[in-house]
């Protein structure tokens, strides 16, 4: 039966090939958007984490509120011994004391006066420390464009296209105006040993990496920092591990009335990402429902259309005495195997179309200009298990519901007409 | 600051009882007086932060309204940092770093010492009839002060606030209060005097609040602990030079 039908299909190919070519696109949109959607929020999720949030993140509660706007006098204190306790109790873990920092950016002429100057996002991570991770989390190292990471105290990176807006060459004294944790405004002198570029616009417009514990001096943040950030093993965010950390951390400082204890959040909740990677989470099913209906409707005409040339076929085997059942199940036959053609066609043509993107990538930095997202300037799609079998889902069900409905056609015919209809 | 500072003060009053002077005439008066000689100022501003309070004291030099040198006395952080105001440009000097930095942009819209002042604040030194309109709202209390209430709207773009709502005490000519309003309507910054004194013939503020509204402390007290009028001024110190020395 089934070699008949295939027979059928590939012998006559009217019948088989507009619904392979409906069903290879359809299939192709599905594994490519999927793809596409999982290399964003995949992307998004990491830069964040890496450069923001870390998988979870201990701050003050009061800091926690307005965490928005860095407000280091909010900042967390004691971070050393809460650092320690984590570090103990979460071995496996890896937890890095952070400080963001806003302020103005001088660069001196040579009578000490303002050269130029730019408002700049500070980040004050741990460079000196021997065997720190964090050159390592915020590939900082593969971001140098040019000269070398900071060695020595008081020696900063400085974002490539800040340092050519600035004419800022390496060596050269580069004063940060800010306040303090106190409030007190501080002017302090760093060297620029290096420019960097991230990929990430939010960062390369105006960003400046220095050593977390200088920048705690020249905050006057002695054992404080903006926040403590825990990565879980190899870097691999679990949303249910991150939540049990957190609830077992905050219980503890529950009945705090402190506005400045200690609080844990999870990187969903601290990055604002839980809308998207909901919408993300569902985009697949959405995906797969908006093309089985759109596809139905196509192959419902499409079958249609069949139906009408295969008109006095249907008849004859009505009049021979074939059952109506039995047409209709062959119909059905025929659309599952058009499906699994077009899916296997449409999923090739996604997975090739993603590998392009995975690897090449689309630079959209001309659309961040002025977002203040940590998400990079390249989309690219990642492949996973999923894609390659989701493209199955919309291109077996389309084909078939869209012959179910053409095919209903077939109980409408009376036998009592057959032979009037086959003289015409 | 100068100019919201001075903008409450006002010379004994020259209208006769009965006699309703116009907006106008309210702020001519607000302004003559802004326009006084020379100054030196000592005063002492409490920051009433979330988390600390920390008490800044400085002396200022003021010649007219677009000149002005400060030195910070204490604390021991601040202590050496000066100001320099030369008419709309600011620089600002920190011994620490041994340099002279400008403040421009949007620099000058935050806080100056972490306080409730911006350095827009400080800036701001044209006189009130100059960028506002006045409007007579009518007459309200404040204590046992009897106070023209006015709504100043901006007249000119480059204006800090867009408009201002401020009681002037009747009989002192002294501003008492001051809403400091955004385009929006929003009202940004209050400032409230608490304490005044008569200094050779005119009534000053002696204790006054800032209040940023949109932050969370506590406002800045600001406290003129002593002013002199017409003193000698060297010209070198509204120089660059002078911030080093």
């Amino acid at each position: 039966m089934i070699k008949f039908i295939i027979n059928g299909l590939l012998r006559d190919r009217n019948r088989s090939f507009f619904p392979i070519i409906i069903v290879a696109i359809g299939v192709w949109l599905t594994v490519f958007m999927q793809a596409y959607l999982t290399g964003v929020m995949g992307d998004m999720i990491d830069t964040t984490a890496r450069f923001s949030t870390g998988h979870v993140q201990i701050m003050s509660k009061a800091y926690a509120e307005n965490k928005d706007q860095v407000p280091n006098d909010l900042a967390l204190m004691d971070v050393a011994k809460i650092m320690s306790e984590m570090q103990a109790e979460y071995p496996e873990m890896t937890w890095v004391k952070r400080i963001t920092f806003g302020g103005l950016i001088d660069i001196p002429d040579v009578n000490g006066e303002t050269r130029s100057q730019a408002p700049v996002m500070g980040f004050g991570i741990d460079l000196l420390s021997p065997g720190s991770t964090e050159i390592n989390t915020m590939n900082v190292a593969k971001s140098i464009v040019q000269g070398r990471l900071p060695e020595n105290p008081n020696e900063i990176l400085i974002s490539d296209l800040l340092a050519d807006r600035l004419e800022v060459n390496l060596g050269d004294a580069a004063t940060l105006l800010s306040s303090t944790m106190f409030g007190s405004m501080i002017m302090h002198n760093f060297k620029v040993v290096g420019t960097i570029r991230f990929g990430i616009m939010a960062l390369d417009r105006g960003a400046i990496i220095a050593d977390v514990g200088d920048v705690q001096h020249a905050l006057d943040m002695e054992d404080a920092a903006g926040g403590i950030l825990g990565y879980l093993p190899n870097r691999i965010y679990n949303d249910d591990t991150a939540l049990g950390i957190v609830e077992r951390f905050n219980q503890r400082y529950e009945d705090e009335a402190d506005e400045y204890a200690p609080v844990m959040g999870k990187l969903i909740e601290l990055s604002d990402l839980g809308g998207y990677l909901e919408m993300a989470g569902s985009m697949s099913g959405i995906l797969i429902f908006v093309f089985v209906i759109i596809m139905s409707i196509v192959l419902w005409n499409a079958g249609l259309l069949g139906g009408l040339r295969r008109y006095g076929e249907v008849g004859i085997r009505l009049a021979i005495g074939e059952p109506k059942g039995h047409i209709y199940r062959s119909l059905i036959y025929e659309s599952i195997f058009i499906g699994i053609v077009g899916s296997i066609i449409g999923t090739a043509l996604g997975l090739g179309c993603a590998y392009w993107l995975q690897v090449v990538g689309l630079d959209i930095s001309a659309f961040l200009q002025n977002t203040s997202m940590m998400i990079s300037n390249v989309f690219r799609a990642e492949i996973t298990d999923e894609t390659y079998y989701i493209g199955f889902y919309p291109g077996l069900f389309a084909t078939v519901i869209g012959t179910m409905l053409s095919g209903i056609g077939i109980y409408k015919r009376q036998t009592a007409q057959l032979f009037k209809e086959l003289e015409v | 600051m100068k100019k919201l500072l001075i903008g409450l003060v006002c010379l004994v009053p020259v209208f006769g009882s009965g006699q309703t002077p116009t907006g106008e005439e309210i702020l001519k008066q607000v302004d003559t007086n802004i326009m006084s000689g020379n100054r030196a100022i000592t005063s002492t501003m409490v920051v009433h932060g979330r988390r600390t309070t920390r008490t800044i004291t400085s002396k200022s030099w003021i010649q007219g309204t677009n000149k002005s040198f400060s030195e910070y006395l204490a604390p021991a952080r601040e202590k050496g940092t000066k100001m320099l105001k030369l008419e709309d440009q600011l620089w600002m000097y920190s011994p620490q770093s041994d340099r002279i930095i400008r403040i421009a942009g949007h620099m000058l819209r935050q806080s100056m010492m972490g306080s409730d002042l911006s350095y827009e604040d400080m800036m701001e030194d044209r006189s009130l009839l100059e960028t506002y309109t006045p409007e007579i709202l009518g007459s309200e209390s404040i204590g046992d002060r009897d106070c023209w209430v006015l709504k100043l709207s901006a007249k000119v773009d480059d204006v800090a606030y867009h408009s201002q709502k401020i009681w002037i005490d009747k009989e002192r000519m002294l501003g008492l209060k001051q809403d400091l309003i955004a385009k929006s309507g929003k009202l940004l910054k209050t400032i409230t005097i608490k304490e005044v004194f008569l200094v050779e013939g005119r009534w000053y503020p002696k204790r006054m609040i800032f209040k940023d509204v949109l932050s969370k402390g506590k406002g800045t007290e600001f406290i003129i602990d002593s002013i002199e009028y017409d003193v000698d001024i060297p010209d070198y110190i509204f120089s660059k030079a002078s911030l080093r020395k």
